[in-house]
């Protein structure tokens, strides 16, 4: 069967992103079509070959889970950028190249003579994307960060939490996974700008201005700040009635019994006649402090009497918001996402058989495919080198010895 | 230059948030962007919690998603309800009962003359009111549609209802985040990523499916089950399970492997700076930032692994000094140094912090409803396209005349009978709550 069109087909990306951010952004690109040649340090390549977790915690730099999942589909190749030479190579593959994706501190391109105007004065309809902590000009332009101080400065984090208690990060790095996801849309919308004007653009993708302009609360938050004069804070355990984690009998429940939902929930544990007890008749009454506490006092012997899989199908039975708080093992489990074909498995030429998240969404006519597993470092150096720029093996051998790829 | 999106008209049938939000940087960057709105139906955290909710309600919740000018929600709370206002800048709103035949022929009508449809409801409502992507591609071949419920078009949650709160626990975040000597039942309520990250990524898919289409003229049905799509923001996790069979448990404020990383107690009320050390070298900046104290040269925390295993006792003494600083101070004392380190801003901070001001990134603006206040920006920047807020979040049913007449160029008479019919309006009636 002919493989389907993707949408990206035809793009090329030279990719100097590493970590989070920038790759994730560009992993989008890659598995939606685009040729994403990975550009990296000969010899070290992109520091989340480092970075955990490990195929069997074996620490090595083709078997981090990290880079796996974030570098499917993509080219590499090595390219020291800080040689004449390897300079030259890079302008040779910016001719056929339509976008250029980098993370480095702002002040690193310009630096290496790699600047926007010196780039697209070889490639007029060049896209850049510039993927930083703080921004490309401003006084923290310079600055260091990391996925905690992102969310400390842009994000809600003072509002994340308990009051009584210090704000609290999210899990894991999902506000980099956010970012990239950002960079991804804000190149794609250049590209198909350029693609059609011929003129190519510059775009300046910050960690800190995509949480300060996040959905996540943020910008709510914000307005709700404008409004009042007051600021937003962490809210106390369990601050509205029937809404939010509660316990249950193998684990935790998120269920939202809100507003108008409140009585769906008394349903569901069938007790409806509660909505008679003043206490919970209204939401004005439900608003009242410890009101909240006092309905758990009926809510959570119920909640106790159920698993967090049964609750979730009786919970979505009665139209209500809800979901259990899964762990990675009881997500791989879980019978809908196996069903609908989300996991992927790749099979790596050295950390083996590994299944990984699959397609973030489906388009019926150009599908997310996973060509091929991430890239062992300068797996491409023939093809991109040689193939496409045309030179021989001699002239390799040369450059490699040099330290140049 | 032109915004990239200019000339794309997208018929935007979402509600609450990640769907708001994908049509939001569509419209910033250039897309028509028209809401299907509807006076009978109110879709709870769209408009609204409720379209009347009682006076008092507001200042008695103190909840931020349902703060109002004053903790007024005023006569038309719908067009001042802060979630809405958080993304419905430059975009239309028209309203039309989709209900009932007249209004469902005239969305047909609509889809004619559209690039792009967007929707993040359940999807048997989406079937029930005959607007699912096979039955609209009648009315315009080359269509573009994005749907994207919480757990997609098929399988056995296809029309289990969540927002992103509730699939971040599915899909494994609220487990792996939060105190870690606390029960998890505990302060883990109120993050929304999930449908932040449904929003960037629908817009991606929008964008590459516009591209498909004017190179083969072939528009397509897009899924985007918003508990999948932010399954990949969890990676490591997900494979530190599938590669070793480990299941990772929150950390709180820590990192697996660097220290210190955590959030430290500054100066003030309520006052915090987040530090991280992930190399030598940063650990040596932090001392010299902090004036070397005695204890810097402990020889347990010269190496990384040595601070990893310490932490706690580096941590107290690093908010000794902490303590003593604003936020702000600590800050930039430590950047000074090489150190990451970042004040957890409050919104008055952020409103205050000159980076993000440098950026112009609030931007004031007058509602008719809601007054004159500065809004958050657009997500990022280009330097041959400049961008800004073109105009205010938009009020219901407030560009009914441009639909009608305009676009659809009816008849005065019809539009007589829609407005009879309970169609047009820019009010919900009193009767619904």
């Amino acid at each position: 069967m002919a493989t389907p069109p993707q949408a990206l087909s035809g793009v090329r990306v030279l990719d100097l992103t590493q970590i989070i951010s920038g790759p994730y952004g560009t992993k989008l690109l890659a598995d939606y079509g685009a040729d994403v040649i990975k550009i990296e340090r000969p010899g070290i390549g992109d520091l989340a070959r480092r970075m955990g977790p490990f195929a069997g915690d074996d620490v090595h730099p083709e078997k981090s889970g990290l880079f796996l999942h974030l570098n499917t589909n993509k080219r590499s190749v090595t390219l020291d950028l800080k040689t004449a030479t390897g300079k030259k190579l890079f302008f040779e593959l910016l001719e056929g190249a339509d976008a250029v994706v980098e993370s480095f501190a702002p002040r690193v391109m310009p630096s290496l003579g790699l600047d926007f105007e010196t780039l697209r004065a070889r490639n007029r309809r060049l896209v850049m994307t510039s993927v930083s902590n703080f921004g490309q000009r401003g006084p923290y332009r310079d600055w260091k960060s990391a996925e905690i101080v992102t969310y400390a400065t842009g994000g809600p984090m003072w509002a994340t939490g308990l009051p009584e208690r210090e704000p609290m990060s999210l899990g894991d790095n999902v506000v980099q996974y956010q970012v990239g996801a950002a960079s991804a849309v804000a190149t794609s919308m250049a590209l198909y700008s350029a693609e059609a004007s011929g003129q190519g653009d510059h775009l300046d993708v910050s960690l800190f201005r995509t949480q300060a302009s996040s959905q996540d609360r943020r910008t709510t938050m914000l307005i709700g700040y404008q409004y009042t004069g007051e600021r937003n804070v962490r809210s106390p355990v369990g601050a509205s009635t029937a809404v939010g984690v509660r316990p249950c009998g193998d684990g935790y429940v998120n269920i939202m019994g809100s507003s108008h939902r409140f009585e769906d929930v008394l349903r569901m544990m069938g007790q409806p006649e509660l909505v008679e007890d003043p206490r919970f008749s209204d939401l004005v009454a439900r608003s009242q402090p410890g009101a909240s506490e006092e309905f758990d006092a009926y809510y959570i012997p119920y909640l106790m009497e159920h698993t967090k899989r049964d609750l979730f199908q009786i919970a979505q039975s009665h139209r209500l918001p809800s979901g259990p708080l899964y762990d990675s093992a009881d997500l791989l489990a879980d019978g809908h996402f196996q069903e609908r074909g989300f996991w992927a498995t790749v099979d790596h030429p050295v950390a083996g058989v590994v299944t990984q998240p699959g397609r973030p969404f489906i388009m019926n006519e150009t599908p997310w495919q996973l060509r091929n597993p991430a890239p062992v470092l300068g797996e491409h150096n023939e093809a991109v080198f040689g193939e496409m720029l045309g030179y021989d093996r001699q002239a390799l051998v040369r450059l490699k010895r040099m330290g140049v790829i | 230059m032109a915004l990239p999106l200019d000339g794309i008209r997208v018929l935007d049938l979402t509600a609450v948030w990640a769907g708001p939000h994908c049509t939001m940087l569509l419209a910033d960057w250039g897309a028509e962007v028209i809401r299907i709105e509807s006076i009978q139906v109110l879709q709870p955290s769209t408009r609204g919690h409720m379209a009347h909710p009682p006076k008092e309600l507001p200042r008695l919740r103190k909840s931020w998603g349902m703060t109002y000018p004053d903790w007024d929600p005023g006569d038309q709370p719908w067009n001042r309800y802060p979630i809405f206002q958080s993304h419905a800048r430059n975009k239309l709103s028209m309203t039309v009962d989709l209900r009932l035949p007249e209004g469902l022929d005239l969305f047909h009508r609509l889809v004619n003359i559209c690039d792009v449809f967007v929707e993040n409801n359940v999807p048997e409502t989406i079937e029930k009111l005959h607007v699912t992507y096979e039955e609209l591609v009648e009315h315009r071949p080359d269509l573009i549609a994005l749907r994207m419920p919480a757990y997609g078009l098929s399988g056995p949650y296809k029309n289990y209802r969540s927002f992103g709160v509730q699939l971040e626990g599915t899909a494994g975040h609220s487990l792996l985040r939060g105190y870690p000597d606390m029960d998890p039942a505990t302060g883990r309520d109120d993050v929304y990523l999930g449908d932040a990250a449904a929003g960037v990524n629908g817009a991606l898919a929008v964008v590459m499916a516009l591209r498909h289409r004017r190179r083969t003229g072939k528009g397509q049905l897009i899924e985007l089950a918003q508990a999948e799509n932010f399954v990949p923001y969890l990676g490591e996790a997900v494979m530190d399970y599938t590669m070793n069979r480990r299941v990772r448990d929150t950390i709180g404020n820590r990192h697996p492997s660097a220290a210190p990383h955590g959030v430290y107690r500054c100066r003030g009320d309520d006052r915090w700076v987040t530090i991280v050390v992930g190399s030598d070298r940063q650990w040596q900046g932090l001392c010299r930032a902090i004036g070397n104290p005695a204890w810097c040269g402990d020889p347990r925390f010269a190496t990384g692994i040595g601070r990893w295993k310490n932490q706690d006792e580096m941590d107290t003494s690093i908010e000794e000094w902490t303590r003593e600083r604003s936020p702000d101070e600590a800050m930039r004392l430590l950047q000074a140094e090489g150190v990451p380190a970042g004040a957890v801003l409050d919104d008055r901070d952020l409103y205050n912090d000159p980076q993000i001001n440098g950026f112009g990134f609030f931007k004031e603006l007058t509602h008719a409803d809601a007054g004159t206040h500065k809004y958050p920006g657009i997500m990022w920047s280009a330097s041959e396209t400049p961008n800004e807020i073109r105009t205010p979040p938009v009020r219901l049913g407030e560009h009914n005349e441009y639909v009608y007449q305009e676009l659809l160029a009816m008849s005065a008479g019809d539009i007589i009978d829609f407005e009879k019919k309970g169609h047009i309006g820019t009010r919900y009636p009193e009767h619904l709550p």
